[in-house]
């Protein structure tokens, strides 16, 4: 299957495109900057991240009959979830996330996922990036069809995080891309003037390679300038030694230099705990502490552009309720979203709790689902980016809303 | 992209400025050769496109499909021995550096030993697979063992297999690559790596007291996977039921640890105390109780499952052929794969003859991957590699770090993935920086004349880096196939730079 048919060999040479790549062109139109321009940034956890262990239902008893070695304990017992509204508790290695939860900033909403009830990664992360669930023949992501839709045709407006191409990013419009990690801005020999006008002029036509150069030299003009003066910023600007921490700065940092970068997609792998979850500490315990600091350095690097930005953590499904015999979990269904930004009504967990004992799982194994995902996509993207209702079937195509969440002040 | 070859003289003569026209070597050649040669290899080196205009394409088929007897070069041969640690089987690679007393955890001095003995083990797994991929004759069985190497990946970062990955390819891949995929199946299936990266050295039947509900100390994990990416392919009919049964099957297996002896060469130790020995029913067959026996049975009945044979054919197609690999093709491939009880050999040969591959449409129609865009780019330049350093940098910028594929899917190999804006600026880069001859491969030739000799022999070669690639000779390795547009581009910059422009073209992002 293929999500984008373009690759079409040699294409039009056409001349009047070459002088379209000047040096300049991304600078030259940032004329406007509004500084109101909503934003939205999707975290994806790849590999599936044990939601019960995130956002823990610590009044349940049958949570801890379930897992004996990896649950984490009610609070104020050591090493116990840190209590949200007297039901559920957040991982104590999420610490760093509390004072958004206090200001409201932060809500989540749990027993959420995909109506498709496949337990594969790969296909339960393609219907949740391309948000059509159980159908493969969708040839784009939605974030993708959301840049359709909000698109101001400025050069660049959505930002992924990453050497490949996401699928939720994948499709008609064009998104730049930076790599993550530390030699991410190093110069490069296409940073020479003579290499890159002769390239400008070998890959100055409208067919799709071209047309992923031209963004990418774009891309990369902006990108090596506003990231040149975050490494000059003091104190302030300095990159977290954690990977995932300096690149979710990195990113906020285009975003507040950038006002026109609207979009942003980072993900973050490492959740399937087969074997040797842990509990309050280990495997699970050192992601999830990547991911607040991530977070935190996020919202720091956003400033304030944070007001006007929605951010959404989001994995394939959840894990087995019950713990396997290796400490581990197996695949599940049910999970919990994470919802922060500056116009979140949070210090809420959303979402109708559907119950941990046999007879309330789903197939007797996980925890169900009673929202579906796109009920909270759909919200963030009609009273976020206040979408009206066309753009919002584009975007979610055969999706019928199930219930209104009221999410978004 | 096909030129009048008239216009392919006039343009070249352009390019290159007083070329004598006389010279054979500009014409382009038949886009068939190209075309066996991209699909068949990493692409040309100097002579490759000469040696199989001259010999036939068929024959050129047969040679590849047949790897023992092609000899490899005698530098490859020795460059492989220098390698310490490449055919070391896993026990005695994870043995070293790590505390032999039980129950004793490492000193900080074991644990930095071990850390270093990880890094030379790695180090030369990949210097091996980039020497062999670049430098040795046998093509298409490098060009499999990337394919199979993604089909059943392990990961390196993951715990022990920081040391086993390439034991894994060396013992569980290599071997196997154009033989039954029966055999390929049970080797990764049985190797260490595999068995401690899905978990499975974990998977034990005994439930403990405290066990909530019916499935015991299960960890289903490769089993799934198994049946997902391995074998039937996520629509291939399996239940949550499967799963279960397949991870019951398989429970018992692992690997060897000090004191548990085995009867193979790589450490596989089958754990009777952790086994289910009762009857399973996995995809309505009956597999009674029989100890490892079962796992045996369950993976004769998935190697030959259409679902698999399907598969597996679907997969093939698209690495040869298309990102959307025509359905009739993977039809053909599936009766073949069939017929011949999953003949790897004889499915790549069916393949090679079919209709759908040879239709011009799917010429140049795959996006490299990175790992074939560098593969292709160092064997264009003719070099000998001797430093594999700045390729596998490559590999991790463009985000494909050799044995570094996370998730059990392995890495893609379709353009969607690869095609982005910042992979187009590295991959520039990278054609700059070799085309000028700054990245310290190795040995280059002095004398561009000993380049054009036909045939594939490269010596004698000279030490002497930072020899930029000569245009010229560049575009005679690679059939001189550019597109009139990419010649006129060239034409109108400066010579310096003619090589870093046809190694960046459109038409060598593609093969």
């Amino acid at each position: 299957m293929k999500r984008r048919n373009f690759l079409i060999q040699g294409g039009i040479f056409s001349a009047a495109a070459i002088t379209a790549v000047s040096s300049n062109a991304w600078i030259a139109r940032s004329a406007t900057p509004n500084i109101d321009q909503k934003r939205l940034i999707v975290i994806f956890l790849r590999g599936a991240v044990d939601g019960l262990n995130v956002v823990v239902p610590y009044s349940e008893t049958a949570y801890y009959q379930a897992r004996p070695q990896i649950a984490i304990p009610q609070p104020g017992k050591e090493g116990g979830v840190i209590d949200l509204d007297g039901r559920f508790g957040l991982h104590p290695a999420l610490d760093s996330l509390i004072p958004f939860w206090q200001q409201n900033s932060l809500a989540f909403v749990h027993a959420c996922g995909s109506p498709d009830p496949t337990r594969s990664h790969f296909d339960a992360q393609e219907y949740m990036e391309s948000a059509t669930p159980g159908d493969k023949h969708t040839q784009d992501g939605w974030m993708n069809r959301l840049l359709g839709v909000i698109s101001q045709k400025t050069p660049i407006q959505a930002v992924s995080v990453g050497e490949t191409t996401p699928w939720i990013f994948s499709g008609r419009m064009p998104v730049a891309n930076i790599a993550s990690g530390r030699n991410a801005n190093r110069p490069l020999p296409i940073d020479r003037p003579q290499l890159a006008a002769a390239f400008d002029q070998l890959y100055g036509g409208n067919d799709a390679l071209s047309q992923t150069y031209q963004q990418g030299r774009m891309a990369r003009q902006a990108i090596m300038n506003d990231l040149d003066s975050e490494m000059k910023m003091a104190n302030n600007g300095a990159p977290s030694p954690d990977s995932f921490a300096s690149d979710a700065q990195r990113l906020a940092q285009l975003m507040l230099k950038d006002p026109r970068i609207e979009l942003g997609f980072m993900a973050l792998g490492g959740w399937d705990t087969h074997v040797n979850q842990g509990g309050t500490q280990g495997q699970l315990a050192r992601n999830l502490k990547k991911l607040g600091s991530g977070l935190t350095s996020l919202v720091g690097g956003l400033g304030s552009v944070y007001q006007n930005t929605t951010i959404v953590v989001m994995s394939e499904f959840g894990r087995t309720v019950k713990q396997n015999d290796n400490g581990g979990t197996d695949h599940g269904h049910g999970n919990v979203m994470w919802v922060l930004g500056g116009n979140i009504r949070g210090g809420k967990v959303y979402g109708e709790w559907p119950g941990l004992s046999t007879a309330q799982l789903y197939q007797g194994r996980d925890l169900a689902i009673t929202t579906d995902f796109r009920d909270v996509i759909s919200a963030v993207l009609s009273n976020h980016l206040h979408l009206n209702e066309a753009k919002l079937n584009h975007v979610l195509p055969s999706y019928t809303s199930t219930q209104k969440i009221a999410l978004i002040k | 992209m096909l030129v009048k070859p008239k216009y392919w003289v006039l343009l070249l003569l352009i390019l290159l400025g007083g070329i004598d026209p006389s010279n054979a070597a500009s014409t382009p050649v038949d886009p068939k050769v190209l075309h066996i040669i991209n699909r068949l290899s990493f692409g040309p080196r100097p002579g490759d496109v000469q040696r199989v205009e001259s010999m036939g394409v068929e024959r050129y088929i047969q040679e590849q499909l047949s790897p023992e007897s092609i000899p490899e070069p005698q530098s490859l041969t020795s460059q492989l021995n220098q390698l310490n640690t490449l055919h070391l089987n896993p026990v005695e690679l994870s043995e070293h550096g790590i505390t032999n007393l039980p129950g004793q955890k490492p000193t900080q001095l074991e644990r930095k030993a071990a850390n270093q003995w990880a890094k030379e083990v790695l180090n030369e797994a990949v210097q091996a697979r980039l020497l062999e991929a670049t430098n040795s004759k046998r093509q298409l069985q490098e060009v499999m063992v990337d394919f199979w190497y993604n089909h059943f990946n392990v990961d390196a970062a993951k715990g022990r297999d920081r040391f086993w990955v390439g034991a894994y390819e060396q013992q569980a891949i290599r071997p196997y690559v154009l033989g039954r995929f029966r055999d390929l199946l049970g080797a990764t299936a049985h190797h260490p790596a595999m068995q401690y990266y899905l978990d499975n050295f974990q998977n034990r039947a005994d439930s403990r007291p405290d066990a909530q509900g019916n499935i015991p100390g299960l960890n289903e994990n490769y089993a799934r996977e198994l049946m997902e990416l391995h074998t039937l392919g996520v629509d291939g009919g399996y239940t949550q039921q499967d799963v279960i049964a397949l991870a019951r099957i398989l429970s018992g297996w692992g690997f060897s640890r000090s004191g548990q002896q085995t009867d193979n060469n790589f450490g596989f130790y089958f754990n009777p105390k952790r086994h289910d020995f009762s009857d399973k029913v996995f995809l309505g067959h009956t597999i009674k109780s029989g100890g490892e026996a079962q796992g045996e049975e369950a993976l004769d009945i998935l190697a030959r499952s259409p679902a698999t044979a399907r598969h597996i054919s679907y997969q093939i197609a698209q690495y040869f052929v298309s990102d959307v690999p025509p359905t009739t093709l993977v039809n053909n491939l599936t009766h073949r794969y069939l017929a011949t009880d999953g003949n790897i050999r004889e499915v790549l040969n069916t393949l090679f003859h079919s209709r759908e591959f040879w239709d011009a449409k799917n010429f140049n129609a795959k996006f490299k991957t990175p790992y074939q865009y560098a593969i292709s780019a160092v064997r264009a330049t003719g070099v000998e590699v001797e430093n594999t350093k700045p390729i596998s940098n490559l590999l991790q910028q463009l985000g494909m770090p050799l044995y570094g594929c996370q998730t059990p899917d392995g890495y893609k190999n379709t353009a969607d993935v690869w095609l982005n804006p910042d992979a187009m600026n590295r991959r520039l880069s990278f054609a700059s920086a070799i085309a000028n001859g700054n990245l310290a491969l190795s040995s280059m030739p002095t004398n561009m004349q000993q380049w054009q000799t036909i045939g594939t022999e490269q010596k004698p070669l000279q030490k002497s880096p930072n020899i930029p690639i000569d245009a010229w000779q560049l575009s005679n390795t690679l059939g001189n196939s550019l597109s009139m547009k990419t010649q006129k581009a060239i034409a109108s910059s400066a010579p310096q730079i003619h090589s870093a422009l046809i190694l960046g073209s459109p038409e060598f992002m593609h093969r």
